[in-house]
């Protein structure tokens, strides 16, 4: 499909993408997590791009994080010590989990890419007391940005960039839908350019394009697919494209549990209240990441759910080596799948990208026993 | 060896049997609790244990109990048996071995007594998090999180008011709990029980300053266990007070850790709790006492937050400014205070496979250390607990080098 060239493009050329926004008087702050504020930061006219690790050997970042540290979080660092982040004008750090509350540290003292903000988000977000707290910290980011940028942010531009997100992420949810319903509507290989040019690429211009796929897909007659229907988990923080090696073993994905998915673009805020409140609300109330807490049981119940409502054949839980919150929830996780008679599969994923041929293997045995 | 044998008992520290006696009665306690219709909480190490001794809440201390397992070398056991259950082997080691522990009911005690409720204070890690709803889901009981947002550059407005706001949700949900009301004069007594253990802990600590150290980190890591876990009782008051006693006289009558004291170095990090022996003797055969440590230390990092006639109030800063809740640069601000006040040669850092946010910044204080200072620096790869991660021969060779390098500058 055409339409998805653009997506291959952007995330194939990070630093070409950069180069064209700053062509255009745009200027860049990177993330690393999901729970970085978008809409604020599109709000006061940066452009929010969410960082990967260029995979490159690490030398430069040894000097500051051990090896028993996740390889996206390594990565990064690598990247920006090595002058590959040259293209950013900022960067912010909500708080998640440990590594990246550390690399926060590491950044500020090592690094000079002009803006920086850490977001310290609560840990727990379900209390009347953490969401008032959420509310404080997104209000003072909001100052941050505009202490940046030397004026306020205008409320209709706050508004403008709320509207904004969520109709990005009504065409991605919608496209899920799709994908969902008729799994050989899109090759997994677009599926994950899409997802991944998400959150790289201008907004407005993204927008526009997945509205055009939407349409596209919509027009499709797919052919029924007899392939295994999978659902991914966990934290694929780095995004490996995993998705092809799936298709290619036999299987298609349906749905995910990924804050490079479904966690990140599930749901709508509210464009009638407050935009504080509704930055609140959806920061609060999206599904959660495992740093952060929300009763005890509630991603396996949510996960449970998602593999029955998406009528999985089976899971797959994918996650970086060394991610302490995905490896601590994977084994109650799994069980809850157990008691529901779903099938799961672990694959703890390193940045080394060594042993393609025995993931393949491993997923083709997987899917062939579902 | 007849003759020396003396020489080792003057060296022993008489209070340590006292300590053990104290500990054992603190278990028997806790074990017996539901006989005495008393409640058990379960509390991370940097938790508020005040309010929970002001209820006459035994408090049980998972990590506490980690350590213990890594000193009776059974952490290695421990964590396999939690990596078959399907945890991770780069997961906390405290972590693996109690969750695991709480299984089986293995471990050097038998495993810990039950809990009631568990409260799971963040100040330190994400790990406790999911460690303690990992708990909360194996045993059905109700968890309190007291979520402290880390101070990467500051202690701000927002974080005050959040902070404090979730002492008043502690304190309904100990009291539902329970089923009954805080006595506000028992939380003062408690309060002022809480401060004045933590200015003995750090008296007895800064008692190392004297040259030759009348005591080492290794003592520190012993004696530790009684601020960590009767905080807030007159017995650690009473504790304390004697052992200071002791340093004293030590001091007084030229007695020291490492006999022939001559170089004085700063630890950093968890200790390796299963090699402490071999650790000690290794500096010791080299004339070095460990005088110090940034671990034992942060018990008392944050005296000068606590308001004795505000308590409550103070504590949620007192809680959320300790050492390994603030930013690496704030870290290293206070290695090098340590580095200043004991006179150390040099500094040994345990670069801790189990403890990211306590490793993760290490190197950059690292770097800090040597610029400002000059000092010669160590950085030993092991875990606390699970000694798979610890390679003695490498230790060994790393150890001599390193004490080479201060002996050429001394
Ligand atoms: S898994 Fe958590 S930390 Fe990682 S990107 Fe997602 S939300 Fe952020
Ligand atoms: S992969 Fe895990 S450890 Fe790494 S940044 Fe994401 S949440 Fe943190
Ligand atoms: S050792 Fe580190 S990671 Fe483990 S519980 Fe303690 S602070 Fe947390």
């Amino acid at each position: 499909m055409q339409e998805i060239t653009p997506f291959h493009t952007a995330i194939n050329d990070l630093a070409g993408l950069a180069a064209g926004i700053h062509k255009n008087s745009g200027k860049i702050i990177g993330y690393m997590c999901s729970y970085a504020p978008e809409e604020l930061i599109y709000a006061a006219g940066f452009h929010p791009m969410r960082l990967f690790s260029s995979k490159s050997d690490i030398s430069l970042a040894e000097n500051h994080l051990q090896a028993y540290c996740c390889s996206l979080v390594r990565g990064v660092l690598e990247d920006s010590l090595a002058g590959r982040l040259g293209y950013l004008n900022g960067m912010v750090f909500p708080h998640t989990c440990d590594s990246i509350q550390r690399l926060s540290d590491i950044w500020r003292l090592n690094t000079n890419h002009g803006f920086f903000a850490d977001v310290i988000m609560p840990a727990k977000l379900n209390t009347p007391s953490a969401r008032a707290y959420m509310k404080d910290v997104l209000k003072k980011f909001q100052t941050d940005l505009e202490t940046a940028i030397g004026h306020s942010i205008a409320p209709e531009d706050l508004k403008a960039s709320i509207c904004l997100f969520n109709r990005i992420r009504k065409h991605l949810a919608r496209i899920y839908e799709l994908k969902s319903k008729f799994p050989s509507i899109i090759r997994e290989k677009d599926l994950f350019a899409i997802v991944k040019g998400a959150m790289v690429m201008d907004r407005k211009e993204l927008a526009d394009r997945l509205e055009n796929i939407v349409q596209r897909l919509e027009q499709k007659d797919p052919s029924p697919s007899s392939a295994k229907r999978i659902i991914l988990s966990g934290s694929i923080c780095d995004m490996p494209d995993i998705y092809s090696l799936i298709e290619a073993a036999g299987g298609m994905v349906v749905a995910d549990d990924l804050c490079t998915g479904n966690r990140w673009f599930e749901g709508q805020m509210d464009e009638g209240i407050d935009p504080l409140e509704a930055l609140t609300a959806r920061y609060a109330d999206r599904a959660i990441c495992p740093a952060k807490h929300s009763g005890n049981t509630l991603r396996g119940e949510n996960l449970v759910r998602l593999a029955k409502d998406h009528k999985a054949d089976g899971v797959i839980f994918a996650f970086l080596k060394f991610c302490d919150p995905h490896a601590f929830d994977f084994p109650y996780m799994k069980d809850f799948l157990d008691k529901a008679a779903i099938k799961s599969l672990h694959l703890e994923l390193d940045d080394q990208q060594q042993g393609q041929g025995q993931l393949s293997t491993r997923l083709e045995t997987f899917i062939h026993m579902i | 060896m007849t003759d020396t044998e003396p020489q080792k008992d003057k060296q022993k520290i008489k209070a340590a049997k006292r300590m053990r006696e104290i500990m054992t009665a603190y278990y028997m306690d806790a074990m017996t609790a539901r006989e005495n219709n008393k409640k058990i909480a379960w509390i991370t190490s940097g938790g508020p244990v005040e309010p929970l001794i002001a209820m006459d809440i035994i408090p049980v201390y998972p990590e506490n109990h980690g350590a213990m397992i890594g000193a009776s070398k059974m952490g290695e056991d421990l964590c396999v048996k939690a990596e078959e259950m399907g945890y991770s082997s780069d997961l906390c080691s405290y972590a693996r071995a109690d969750i695991s522990c709480a299984q089986i009911n293995g471990g050097p005690i038998g495993g810990l007594p039950k809990p009631d409720m568990l409260i799971c204070c963040n100040n330190i890690c994400g790990t406790v998090l999911k460690w303690y709803e990992v708990q909360a889901r194996h045993f059905k009981v109700p968890l309190f999180i007291l979520d402290t947002p880390v101070c990467h550059t500051e202690y701000s407005p927002e974080i005050a008011t959040y902070v404090r706001r979730q002492i008043d949700d502690y304190i309904v949900f100990l009291e539902t709990a329970t089923g009954r009301k805080l006595d506000p004069d028992q939380m003062v007594q408690v309060g002022h029980l809480a401060l004045k253990g933590q200015k003995l802990w750090q008296k007895v600590l800064t008692t190392t300053t004297h040259k030759p150290s009348p005591m080492s980190a290794f003592d520190a890591f012993f004696f530790l266990a009684l601020i960590v876990t009767l905080r807030g009782t007159q017995t650690a008051v009473d504790f304390y007070e004697e052992l200071i006693l002791e340093m004293e006289e030590r001091v007084q009558a030229g007695i020291s850790s490492v006999p022939h004291e001559k170089y004085r170095l700063l630890w950093d990090n968890l200790p390796v709790w299963y090699q402490l022996k071999w650790l000690s003797k290794k500096f010791s055969d080299h004339n070095a006492c460990l005088v110090a440590d940034t671990y034992t230390s942060a018990w008392c990092s944050s005296i000068k937050y606590i308001d004795e006639n505000n308590f409550l109030d103070s504590m949620a800063e007192a809680y959320t400014r300790i050492y390994l809740n603030n930013g690496v640069d704030k870290m290293a601000d206070q290695v090098l205070d340590m580095i200043r006040l004991y006179d150390v040669d040099g500094f040994v850092m345990h670069s801790n496979r189990s403890c990211k946010p306590y490793s993760f910044g290490q190197m950059d204080i690292m770097n800090i250390v040597r610029e400002k200072t000059g000092i010669p620096v160590l950085m030993l790869e092991a875990d606390m607990v699970d000694p798979r991660s610890f390679s003695l021969s490498q230790a060994d060779t790393r150890i001599d080098a390193f004490m080479e390098i201060i002996k050429q500058k001394g």
